[in-house]
């Protein structure tokens, strides 16, 4: 049974006099695909960015593989983040490299490869996130917004993290990328085993591969667990959520539901 | 989970070369293994065994190497076999190998010879493009500010006010600073030449002459050309980044009315006031150095002052102010007009427009003065 591989205890975030969380906790399965969701303003984007340490926390206690980032100063910190990889909400992709040399840039910057095998590893990712070769010496202002996402990913994983984090993945993709970036995504968790933690929006990735849903409102992680759970929940803004007519037509639930 | 790194041990087997990958094999650990790797050199058609089955981790890194090696290492006369490898292992193996299609790293370089010429080619008509459009944002803006002087309401006076305190009065303290200096440096320089010829009290037409003419006009220029000419090129230009630029087209509303205007108009009256401040200023500093190293008491340097100079000279220096600030804002506004893609293009453009104001000013500043002996001033 696997454990917890992030688990955050009585987390406080607070901007000015906006308190953003309080007392939140959360527990990531090893292995499992999360997905977080919840209004505009309550702090998914935050909660992330807190976890990646990009945040310092107010309060609380925040352990990602058993060790507190918050903790860990120069080599040990590093060792940590290179176990996971991010993608930013429009790639964030560094505007003055090639998209080869953007996946490289980690590469370069932990490890001392040959040349050659650097190469390699960057023409492995771009196929594996499904950019065709000539993506590779193309700069991030030439692409797509669907391919920069596509290339944030190759980045995201060029160091073979253990988890990926995903800020709105889907966003700004139209239906039928949206769904082939779901796909992608899925098929990358399953290959590589990986434990993923994806802010959304989109029911439709929630449905296709999230194996637990974090709800978040009022300050705190309000229901966590399985679709089936979510619409178990008595939760006016949860109902809602999850039983509007976007739900349907995403397909989480099909007959009338129960009142 | 074990902690060893990943490792290759060769066990001799008979006529074969039996190798056993155990550890964590992953982007980590690479370089090391690469190296293991490449150190290997079986003898002639001698076949491989790679036994995978002490492997505790496996990601795409490793899974590549193995493949790479498994392909370095087998030749018609030589057979390479995997045994033992885990079916999540050999999945992965054989998807990451299926992947892989070489790809450029970045835009290929091409002929040295060619790219010197093409760029020489690319730069000299870019610059008679620039020259081109510029000339037509010129005549934009002129329109622009002809059609908003017929109907004043048009003139957003409180962007103007707000560009007359970011451009002027914030910039009066470094501006009145340097001229102070110079006011200092050109009294104790040119005191040391005329006292050769014991000429030490003409040292005040030197400095009034050049200060109220050039230098004041031409310094406070080319501070605010570095201060607001990159300003206004940065702040347009991440603008147009975040297309708010486009979205004031799509609302009907006229980038050049709303953004270019103002800056220029405000430019335009306040930098004839900073020379203003930079004359006295510069003058100041040069009565201090008179004063003290010269022994010349601020009363006779008035009075040598007002006979030396009259009206025309400071009017020569201001008026040449207003033309050098449309150059300026006109200049930080193209350019940042004209940035696109990334934030690099933002960097680019705003060093252009404080090059690009600058030469203009002084080339401005040299037409001036073959107008000016012209007319005889």
């Amino acid at each position: 049974m696997p454990g917890p591989i992030i688990r955050i205890r009585g987390l406080c975030n607070a901007f000015g006099d906006q308190i953003v969380h309080q007392d939140l906790d959360l527990d990531v399965m090893e292995g499992e695909v999360l997905g977080v969701v919840g209004g505009s303003g309550t702090g998914k984007s935050v909660l992330l960015r807190s976890i990646i340490g990009l945040n310092a926390p107010a309060a609380g206690r925040i352990e990602v593989f058993g060790q507190a980032l918050a903790g860990l100063q120069g080599n040990a910190r590093r060792g940590l983040e290179q176990r996971w990889g991010v993608l930013f909400q429009d790639g964030a992709l560094f505007s003055a490299l090639t998209v080869a040399q953007n996946i490289e840039a980690p590469l370069k910057e932990h490890l001392s490869l040959s040349r050659a095998l650097m190469d390699q590893i960057a023409a492995v990712k771009i196929a594996m996130v499904g950019l065709g070769p000539e993506a590779g010496s193309k700069f991030p202002s030439e692409l797509s917004g669907g391919m920069r996402k596509r290339a944030g990913l190759a980045r995201a994983l060029a160091m073979d993290p253990e988890i990926v984090f995903l800020d709105e993945p889907t966003a700004g993709l139209d239906p039928i990328g949206a769904a082939a970036f779901d796909e992608l995504i899925g098929s990358l968790q399953r290959q590589m085993g990986l434990t993923v933690f994806m802010v959304t929006h989109d029911l439709d990735s929630l449905t296709a591969i999230c194996d637990r849903i974090a709800v978040l409102a009022e300050k705190r992680v309000l229901a966590i667990g399985t679709m089936a759970d979510m619409l178990r929940q008595d939760h006016p803004w949860i109902r809602e959520y999850f039983h509007g007519p976007r739900a349907r037509a995403a397909g989480v639930w099909t007959e009338t539901p129960g009142t | 989970m074990s902690d060893t790194r990943g490792r290759i041990e060769t066990i001799p087997a008979g006529n074969r070369l039996e190798l056993r990958l155990s550890g964590r094999w992953e982007v980590g650990c690479a370089a090391e293994l690469e190296s293991a790797l490449a150190q290997l050199r079986p003898p002639g058609d001698q076949p491989v065994l790679i036994d995978l089955s002490c492997l505790d981790r496996l990601d795409t890194t490793g899974a590549w190497l193995i493949h790479r090696s498994i392909e370095g290492l087998r030749s018609p006369q030589r057979s390479v076999t995997l045994t033992g490898a885990r079916a999540e292992h050999e999945q992965l193996i054989a998807r990451v190998s299926g992947l892989y299609q070489p790809c450029e790293i970045q835009p290929p370089p091409g002929n040295a010879l060619v790219r010197l010429v093409t760029r020489l080619g690319e730069n000299a008509l870019t610059i008679l493009d620039i020259a081109a459009s510029f000339t037509a944002f010129i005549g934009l803006t002129t329109i622009s500010l002809l059609r908003s002087l017929l109907k004043p309401r048009r003139l957003r006076f409180n962007a103007i006010t707000v560009h007359m305190e970011a451009a002027g009065i914030n910039a009066l303290p470094i501006v009145s600073l340097i001229s102070f200096l110079i006011g200092i440096v050109m009294v104790y320089q040119g005191a040391f030449q005329l006292a050769r010829f014991g000429a030490q009290i003409f040292v005040i037409d030197l400095l009034a002459f050049s200060v109220l003419r050039e230098l004041g006009v031409l310094l406070t220029s080319i501070v605010v050309a570095g201060r607001s000419g990159s300003a206004f090129a940065a702040e347009i230009g991440s603008m147009k980044l975040h297309e708010e630029v486009d979205a004031m087209r799509a609302l009907g509303m006229d980038p050049v009315e709303i953004l270019v205007l103002p800056r220029v108009i405000s430019l335009m009256v306040v930098l004839p006031l900073l020379v203003f401040t930079a004359d006295i200023m510069a003058l100041l500093g040069g009565a201090m150095m008179c004063w003290i190293s010269l022994d010349i008491a601020p009363d006779l340097f008035l009075q040598r002052l007002r006979s030396t100079v009259d009206l025309p000279t400071f009017w020569i220096g201001v008026v040449k102010a207003p033309f050098f600030a449309a150059l300026i804002a006109l200049t930080g506004c193209y350019e940042g007009l004209q940035v696109s893609g990334s934030a690099e293009s933002v960097g680019r453009h705003t060093t252009r427009a404080v090059v690009e104001s600058i030469f203009l000013v002084i080339v401005a500043d040299a037409l001036f003065s073959i107008l000016i002996t012209i007319l005889g001033l």
